[in-house]
C-alpha cells in the first residue's frame, strides 16, 4: 500500500515519526515480566471477594454476616450499613448520577454489590463469601427501557428524591424544525430500528485494586486498573473524603481497557474503606463472571434513524432517536454536557443540511456502565445508525452503495465543515477514501462475481460497505469535561545531563504502546533516539495531571501535549546553543538533534546541549532542560475511513463468512504505522465480533446471559477474519502532529461494513430485508432467509 | 499434600492444599506471575503452560496433579538471556498490545512449533484458538508464529506487513 | 475461581481406584481430564467431598483392538484422537469429530470417556457413540460389566452408572471396508457447545447402505440416535432423495428447545440440511476410497 505522507525526517535509529520501530515495552511483555495489578504483593496483604445479588431486583430484609465471620481466617465483612456509617454507600458516577457502593436498601440488578469478605486468603475470603446469607424481597425485574417507560413500571429508583418514573436524562440537539421541512418535501423517506445491543469490552486482564492505607500516617497508595489514575484520585478524594495529597494512584500494567478501566467500581471503594478500617492492606481482583455481570457495559442503543432523499439520490436530512437503556445507575463515562455521548455525529461522512436528534435513557435492572467502548462517547452507534440508514437508501434508490456515497459526502473542499448538529470537522477526502478501499478490495471485480448467481455449494456473496467518521480527542476546554475536570492533557519532559529523557504523561496505556509512540514523537522533536526516552505513566505521584486514556484522545491531546513540551525544551536549548556557539539565536538552525550556525559548519548536538544545561547554562537562564505543557486541544480530531466487507452467507444454516475485510483508514499522520496498524486490526475484530456473536442479553427475570465466556462469545483467531489494510494520509490541521488518533476507528466503523454486506447477499437473491439486529446471528439470518422472525 | 515437580529445569517441593490450582501455585507461592488469569470457565488460555511438554491451561488442573511433572512456563522460555524464537517473533510482528494474554499466547505457539515445523496459517489460527486476544486482531500473533517458524527451521523469516508500506513524499 | 475444599487421592491401581469409590458412595467423584468438572468446580457449582484422580493408573490410556472392537480408555484425551492413525482407519466420524471437540489447550487434558460418561446433551461424544452403535466399559469393585451406550447415555448429565462404578474404556465397532462418517457441528465460535451437532456414520458394501448411524447432538434432553432414519437408509441404495427423506425423519427425531442459539424449528431445519450433508459427504468418502 502507498501512503502519501512525509518521508520520515528522522532515520531510523533516531526513530521519529513514520517510523515502525519495535516496541519498548514488549521486552518486559514477553518474558512474563510484565507488573499487572494481580501481580503484585504487599506485606500483611488481605484479600477481599465481593457477596452479589442473585437477583435483578430486590429488597433487602437483612444480611445475615455472622456464619462467614465464624471461618477461620476472615478477617471483616462488610456490609452497606457500615460503610453508610462514613457516608460511604452511595458514591457519584461520572454522569452525575449516583450509585450504591454495597446495597442497603435494595438490589437493582442481578451482580450487584451486597457485601464484602475480607480474609488471609482469597480461597477462604471466597469459602466466606458463600455463607453470608442475605434476605431478598424480590420485586419485578424490568430489562428493557420501553418496559421501563411503560405506565405503571416498578420505580427502580425509589430512593432518588423527586425521581417519579424511570426516566434516567433527556436530551436533544440539531435543528427540529429544520429537518421537519426537510422531510415534508422529501421525494422519499428511508427508515431504520435497529437495537445495538448491549455488549461488554471484556479486557482479558479484569478491574482490581490494591489499597494500602498507612494507619500511622494517612498516606493511601492505591493500586488500580485505571484508564485515568490522575482523574481517579480527585473522585476518590471527592467520594472518600481523603486529603488529596494524601492519595497516590498507580495504575500498574494494564491488560487491556477499551473503555471498561475508566469508571470507578464500587470494589475499589470497598477495598480501599477496608484498608482504612483494617490498617493492612487489601487487595481485589474481579473474577471474570463479576467482570462481565456488573461493571461497564457499553452500547444498548435503541435507535430510529430516518433519511430525507431526493429521487436523484441527495440526502436532504436526517432524524434519530436513541432510547437507551442504562441500567441501574446512569454513569456513562462522557463529557458532562452531552447526555448521549457525542451520538450527534450521526450525520457521518455526509453533507447533509439538516438533522434532528432526540434522546431518551430510561433506567432498567441491569448493571450500569455506558462506558465508550473502544469508542469516543457513543460515536460507534451514531456510525453504526448512518453507515447502515445509507446502504438501505442506496437499496431503496436502485444505487449501488458506493455510487450513492460518493455523491453525498462531504467534499475535500468543504473543510473545515460545520455539520447540521455543529461539530466543525477539521480535514478530510472521503473520496480518496473510499476509492482506495474500492480499488483495494477489487470491489467492481466482487460485484460482478456477486451478479454470477451463489457459489458452487450455494452460498450467496454480499458485499458491504461503511464510510465512517469519527470524531476523537476530547477535547477543549470550553465545551467538554468529566465530573468537571476539562478534558486537557498533559506532558512533563526532562533532559537529563547525558541526553537522555525521561518523558512523563497524564495519559495511561493499556496496551496502545505508549512507551514507544511518545518517545517517538520526542524523538522527532529532539532528535533524541527513542530508546533513549524513558516513558512513564500512571503514577499521580510522579506524573502531571492529566484526564487519561479513553476515546482515543492520547495522541491528539497526550501526543499533543508531548511534542509541545519539547518544542519549548528546544526553545531553551536554541538558546543555550547559541551560547555554546557564541552565535545569535537567530544564526542557528535546527535539523533532528542539531542546531548549525547558519552557512558553517559548527554545530552542537541536543546531547550537547543537555549537558551544558546542567553544567555551563547561560547567564541569566535557570540551569536545567524540562518543560512541562498542559494541552488544550482547540479542536478534536475526525479520523475517517472505508471499509468493504465481502461475505458468502449459507442460507441452509444461516452461517455467514468474511471472504475479503479491506479497511482503509485516514488517521493523519501516522507515528508508528506498525502500531497504527495493529490498532486497526484489533478494532477490525472487535467490530467483527459485535456484527457476528458478542453480545449481553438477559432473561425475563433479569438473569444475565454472557457471564462468562461461554455465553460471551468473543471471537478466537479461527473466527476472525483475515484484513486486507490500506492507508490515506490527511492530516489534521490543527494538531501539532498532524496527528488525528486510531484506537477505536476500526471498532467504530466496521460494524456497519460486516452487517450491511450479509444484508447485501439477501437483498440481491430477493429476500427483501431491511434490518437484522446485532449481533447478526446465524438463526435470524436463517429468519430473514425463509421469511420468518427468529428470536432471539 | 506434598509434591514435588520441576518447574523451568528447577526442582521444587511444596505442601499444597488439594483444591490449590496450579496457576495459583505458579504465581502465589513461586512467584511466577508471568503466567495469567483471565478468566474462570477454561476458555481465555491466558495461563497456558506446558505440562511435559503439552499445553495445558494451567487454570484447569490442581497443583497436586502435577506431582512428579516438568512444567515450563513464559519464564522459563529464554536461555540465559536468549530469547526463544517465539518470543522474538512476537517483538519483531509486533504480537502483543497489552501484553496480558501474551505468555499464554506464546506457549500455545511454543506447543504448535514442537510438533510442526512449517504450520500453515490456518493450521496456526487453529493452534491458538485455545488463547483470546482481546487487542491484536490476532493477524499479528499470526505473522509472530511464522516468524518463529521460519527461525527455527534456520530460514529468513517473512517481511513484515508494514514493509510494504511505501513512505513517498 | 477457587473451588471449594475437598479430599484428594491418586490410587495407582483400578482395584485402588475401585475400592475407594465404593468407600465414598456419593461423596466420590473421579476426576480424569477435569476439563468440565474443573470449571463447575471454580464456579462452586460442583462440590465434590473426594476426588479420585485416576491419572496415576497405567494402562488407562491406550488405544487398542479387543475382541473385534477398538477400545479406548478412560485416559485417552481428545488430542489423543486427534493424532490418532488407528482412530482414523477404524472409524472416519470419530476422526472427524475429534478436532471440534472444545479447543487444542482443553483437547490436550480432556479425554473421551469423560465426555461420554459426563451425559452433557451438548458434548460431541455421546452423538458419535449412538451413530456408531458403541459401549461402555464400566468397573467396579465387583468387576467390569459392558454396557451398550444407548442404555449408558440416560438423561440430561446422566448415565446409569451405578454408585462405585467408574468408566474404564468405550470401544466401538472396528470399521470395516466401505465405512465412513462425518461430524458436522454449527458452533457460534470455537470451543462453544454445539447449536446442532451431527454425526454420520455409513457403510455401503456392493452400492447397497448395510450400516447407518445417525446421532444429534444439542437438540433434546440427551443425545439423540435417530432410529427411523437409520432405519430407512439400511438396505437401500444411496440417494439424494433417500438423504432428503431420512433428513427429514432425523429432524422429526431431534426435540430442541428455543434459547440464545436460536428456536427450535430453526435447530430442526439444520439437522436436517446436516444430515443431508454428512450423509452425502460419507457417500463422497466412500467413493474416493475406491
Amino acid at each position: 500500500m502507498t501512503v502519501t505522507a512525509p518521508r520520515p525526517a528522522t532515520p531510523p535509529e533516531i526513530g521519529g515519526l513514520g517510523h515502525s520501530v519495535r516496541r519498548k515495552e514488549d521486552d518486559r511483555f514477553i518474558q512474563g515480566a510484565g507488573r499487572y495489578l494481580d501481580d503484585i504483593v504487599l506485606p500483611g496483604m488481605l484479600h477481599m471477594a465481593i457477596v452479589r445479588s442473585p437477583v435483578a431486583h430486590a429488597r433487602i430484609r437483612s444480611i445475615d454476616t455472622s456464619a462467614a465471620e465464624a471461618i477461620d481466617g476472615v478477617v471483616a465483612v462488610i456490609t452497606g450499613d457500615a460503610l453508610a456509617a462514613h457516608g460511604l454507600a452511595w458514591m457519584p458516577t461520572l454522569s452525575g448520577d449516583t450509585q450504591a457502593v454495597l446495597a442497603t436498601d435494595k438490589v437493582r440488578y442481578q451482580g450487584q454489590e451486597v457485601a464484602a469478605v475480607i480474609a488471609t486468603d482469597p480461597y477462604v475470603a471466597r469459602d466466606a463469601a458463600t455463607l453470608v446469607f442475605v434476605d431478598y424481597e424480590e420485586l419485578p425485574a424490568i430489562t428493557n427501557p420501553q418496559q421501563s417507560l411503560a405506565e405503571g413500571a416498578v420505580l427502580i429508583r425509589d430512593e432518588k428524591e423527586g425521581q417519579t418514573d424511570n426516566v434516567a436524562y433527556e436530551w436533544e440537539t440539531g435543528d427540529r424544525e429544520g429537518t421537519d421541512r426537510a422531510f415534508a418535501s422529501a421525494d422519499l423517506v428511508v427508515s431504520l430500528e435497529t437495537h445495538y445491543p448491549r455488549s461488554h469490552p471484556a479486557p482479558l486482564e479484569t478491574c482490581g485494586a490494591l489499597a494500602d492505607i498507612d494507619p500511622a500516617t494517612g498516606q493511601a497508595t492505591i493500586y488500580l486498573t485505571s484508564q485515568a489514575p490522575h482523574a481517579h484520585r480527585t473522585l476518590f478524594a471527592l467520594v472518600a473524603g481523603l486529603p488529596e495529597e494524601k492519595i497516590r494512584i498507580i495504575a500498574p500494567d494494564i491488560g487491556g481497557g477499551f473503555g471498561n478501566k475508566v469508571p470507578i467500581y464500587p470494589g475499589y471503594v470497598v477495598a480501599t474503606a477496608a484498608s482504612l478500617l483494617l490498617g493492612k492492606p487489601v487487595k481485589w481482583v474481579e473474577s471474570r463472571s463479576e467482570n462481565l455481570i456488573s461493571t461497564g457495559f457499553a452500547r444498548d442503543y435503541h435507535m430510529r434513524g430516518e433519511l430525507a432523499l431526493s429521487s436523484d439520490g441527495k440526502i436532504l436530512a436526517m432524524r434519530a432517536s436513541i432510547l437507551s437503556d442504562q441500567g441501574a445507575f446512569y454513569a456513562d463515562a462522557q463529557p458532562s454536557k452531552f447526555r448521549a455521548g457525542l451520538f450527534h455525529i450521526c450525520t457521518g461522512s455526509y453533507d447533509i443540511p439538516y438533522a434532528h436528534v432526540t434522546a431518551k435513557g430510561a433506567y432498567t435492572n441491569k448493571a450500569p456502565g455506558g462506558v465508550a467502548y473502544r469508542c469516543s462517547f457513543r460515536v460507534t452507534e451514531a456510525s453504526y445508525l448512518i453507515e447502515r440508514l445509507v446502504d438501505n437508501a442506496a437499496w431503496k434508490l436502485g444505487m449501488d452503495p458506493a455510487e450513492f456515497r460518493r455523491q453525498n459526502f462531504i467534499r475535500k473542499d468543504q473543510f473545515p465543515y460545520r455539520s447540521a448538529t455543529g461539530f466543525v470537522y477539521d480535514s478530510g477526502d472521503y473520496h480518496a477514501a473510499m476509492d482506495e478501499a474500492l480499488r483495494l478490495s477489487d470491489y467492481y471485480g466482487w460485484r460482478s462475481r456477486q451478479a454470477e448467481g451463489p457459489t458452487e455449494d450455494g452460498k450467496l456473496i454480499g458485499i458491504g460497505l461503511a464510510s465512517f467518521t469519527e470524531v476523537v480527542g476530547a477535547g477543549h476546554s470550553k465545551e467538554y469535561d468529566i465530573a468537571g475536570l476539562k478534558m486537557f492533557d498533559s506532558a512533563e519532559l526532562r533532559i537529563h545531563p547525558t541526553g537522555k529523557a525521561i518523558l512523563k504523561l497524564g495519559v495511561k496505556s493499556q496496551g496502545q504502546g505508549h512507551e514507544t509512540t511518545f518517545a517517538q514523537i520526542v524523538a522527532e522533536e529532539l532528535g533524541i533516539p527513542f530508546d533513549q526516552i524513558k516513558v512513564v505513566e500512571g503514577d499521580t505521584d510522579n506524573t502531571p495531571y492529566g484526564l487519561g486514556t479513553y476515546a482515543s484522545r492520547s495522541t491528539p491531546v497526550g501526543g499533543a501535549a508531548t511534542a509541545m513540551a519539547s518544542r519549548k525544551i528546544r526553545d531553551k536549548a536554541r538558546k543555550i546553543a547559541a551560547h555554546l556557539l557564541e552565535a545569535a539565536e537567530e544564526d542557528l538552525e535546527w535539523e533532528p538533534g542539531r542546531f548549525t550556525v547558519r552557512g558553517t559548519d559548527q554545530s552542537v548536538t541536543i546531547q550537547d546541549i543537555a549537558f551544558a544545561a546542567y553544567t555551563n547554562p547561560p547567564d541569566g537562564e535557570e540551569a536545567g532542560l524540562e518543560a512541562v505543557h498542559y494541552y488544550d486541544p482547540p479542536n478534536m480530531t475526525y479520523p475517517f475511513g472505508t471499509y468493504v466487507v465481502v461475505v458468502e452467507v449459507d442460507p441452509a444454516d444461516g452461517t455467514w463468512k468474511v471472504l475479503n475485510m479491506t479497511a482503509v483508514d485516514d488517521c493523519g499522520v501516522r507515528i508508528n504505522p506498525m502500531i497504527v496498524a495493529g490498532q486497526i486490526t484489533g478494532g477490525l475484530t472487535e467490530g467483527f465480533a459485535k456484527a457476528n456473536m458478542q453480545w449481553i442479553t438477559f432473561d425475563e427475570q433479569g438473569n444475565c446471559i454472557g457471564s462468562n465466556f461461554l455465553d460471551y462469545l468473543v471471537p478466537t483467531a479461527y473466527e476472525t477474519p483475515k484484513f486486507t489494510l490500506g492507508a490515506t494520509v490527511t492530516p489534521s490541521p490543527h494538531h501539532p502532529l498532524g496527528a488525528k488518533g486510531v484506537g477505536e476507528s476500526a471498532t467504530v466503523g466496521s460494524p456497519a461494513a460486516y452487517v450491511n454486506a450479509v444484508l447485501d447477499a439477501l437483498r440481491r437473491r430477493g429476500h427483501e430485508v431491511d434490518n437484522i439486529d446485532m449481533p447478526v446471528l446465524p438463526h435470524r439470518v436463517w429468519g430473514a432467509v425463509n421469511g420468518v422472525e427468529a428470536k432471539p | 499434600m506434598k509434591i514435588s515437580l520441576t518447574i523451568n529445569g528447577r526442582e521444587v517441593s511444596a505442601d499444597v492444599e488439594p483444591r490449590t490450582l496450579l496457576v495459583h501455585f505458579l504465581r502465589e507461592d513461586q512467584g511466577l506471575t508471568g503466567t495469567h488469569i483471565g478468566c474462570e470457565t477454561s476458555y481465555c488460555g491466558a495461563c497456558t503452560v506446558l505440562v511435559d511438554g503439552k499445553t495445558v491451561k494451567s487454570c484447569t488442573m490442581f497443583a497436586v496433579q502435577a506431582d512428579g511433572a516438568s512444567i515450563t512456563t513464559v519464564e522459563g522460555l529464554a536461555d540465559n538471556g536468549q530469547l526463544h524464537p517465539v518470543q522474538e517473533g512476537f517483538w519483531e510482528r509486533h504480537g502483543l498490545q497489552c501484553g496480558y494474554c501474551t505468555p499464554g499466547m506464546i506457549m500455545s505457539a511454543v506447543g504448535l512449533l514442537q510438533e510442526k515445523q512449517s504450520p500453515s496459517e490456518d493450521e496456526i489460527r487453529h493452534a491458538i484458538e485455545g488463547n483470546l486476544c482481546r487487542c491484536t486482531g490476532y493477524h499479528n500473533i499470526v505473522r509472530a508464529i511464522e516468524y518463529a517458524a521460519a527461525k527455527m527451521r534456520g530460514e529468513e523469516p517473512p517481511p513484515p506487513d508494514w514493509e510494504e508500506e511505501e513512505v513517498s513524499v | 475461581m477457587y473451588p471449594a475444599p475437598f479430599e484428594y487421592s491418586a490410587p495407582t491401581t483400578l482395584e485402588e481406584a475401585t475400592a475407594l469409590l465404593a468407600e465414598l458412595g456419593d461423596e466420590g467423584r473421579v476426576l480424569a481430564g477435569g476439563q468440565s468438572l474443573l470449571p463447575m468446580m471454580k464456579l462452586r457449582l460442583a462440590t465434590p467431598g473426594h476426588l479420585v484422580d485416576i491419572n496415576r493408573i497405567p494402562g488407562l490410556d491406550r488405544i487398542e483392538h479387543v475382541d473385534g472392537h477398538l477400545q479406548i480408555g478412560a485416559l485417552v484425551r481428545h488430542a489423543d484422537v486427534v493424532d490418532s492413525q488407528e482412530i482414523a482407519d477404524a472409524s472416519p466420524l470419530m476422526a472427524s469429530t475429534a478436532p471440534w471437540v472444545a479447543d487444542p489447550l482443553v483437547r490436550n487434558r480432556g479425554t473421551v470417556c469423560g465426555s461420554v460418561a459426563h451425559c452433557d446433551p451438548e458434548g460431541d461424544w455421546n452423538s458419535v457413540m449412538l451413530a456408531l452403535g458403541a459401549e461402555v466399559v464400566a468397573a467396579s469393585r465387583h468387576g467390569e460389566r459392558v454396557i451398550p451406550i444407548e442404555d449408558f447415555v440416560v438423561d440430561y448429565f446422566t448415565n446409569s452408572l451405578q454408585a462405585g462404578e467408574m468408566v474404564t474404556a468405550v470401544r466401538i465397532p472396528r470399521g470395516d471396508a466401505g465405512t465412513a462418517g462425518k461430524y458436522l457441528k454449527l458452533e457460534r465460535k470455537v470451543g462453544d457447545y454445539a447449536t446442532v451437532g451431527v454425526a454420520t456414520h455409513l457403510r455401503i458394501d456392493g452400492g447397497t447402505i448395510v450400516e447407518a448411524g445417525i446421532g444429534l447432538t444439542s437438540v433434546g434432553p440427551r443425545n439423540i440416535k435417530a432410529r427411523e432414519a437409520e432405519a430407512m437408509l439400511v438396505g437401500e441404495a444411496p440417494s439424494s432423495e433417500l438423504f432428503a427423506e431420512a433428513a427429514r425423519a432425523a429432524a422429526l427425531a431431534s426435540d430442541p428447545a428455543s434459547d440464545v442459539r436460536g428456536p427450535a424449528d430453526y435447530k430442526r431445519a439444520v439437522v436436517e440440511a446436516y444430515v443431508r450433508r454428512g450423509l452425502e459427504a460419507c457417500v463422497r468418502q466412500i467413493s474416493e476410497e475406491g
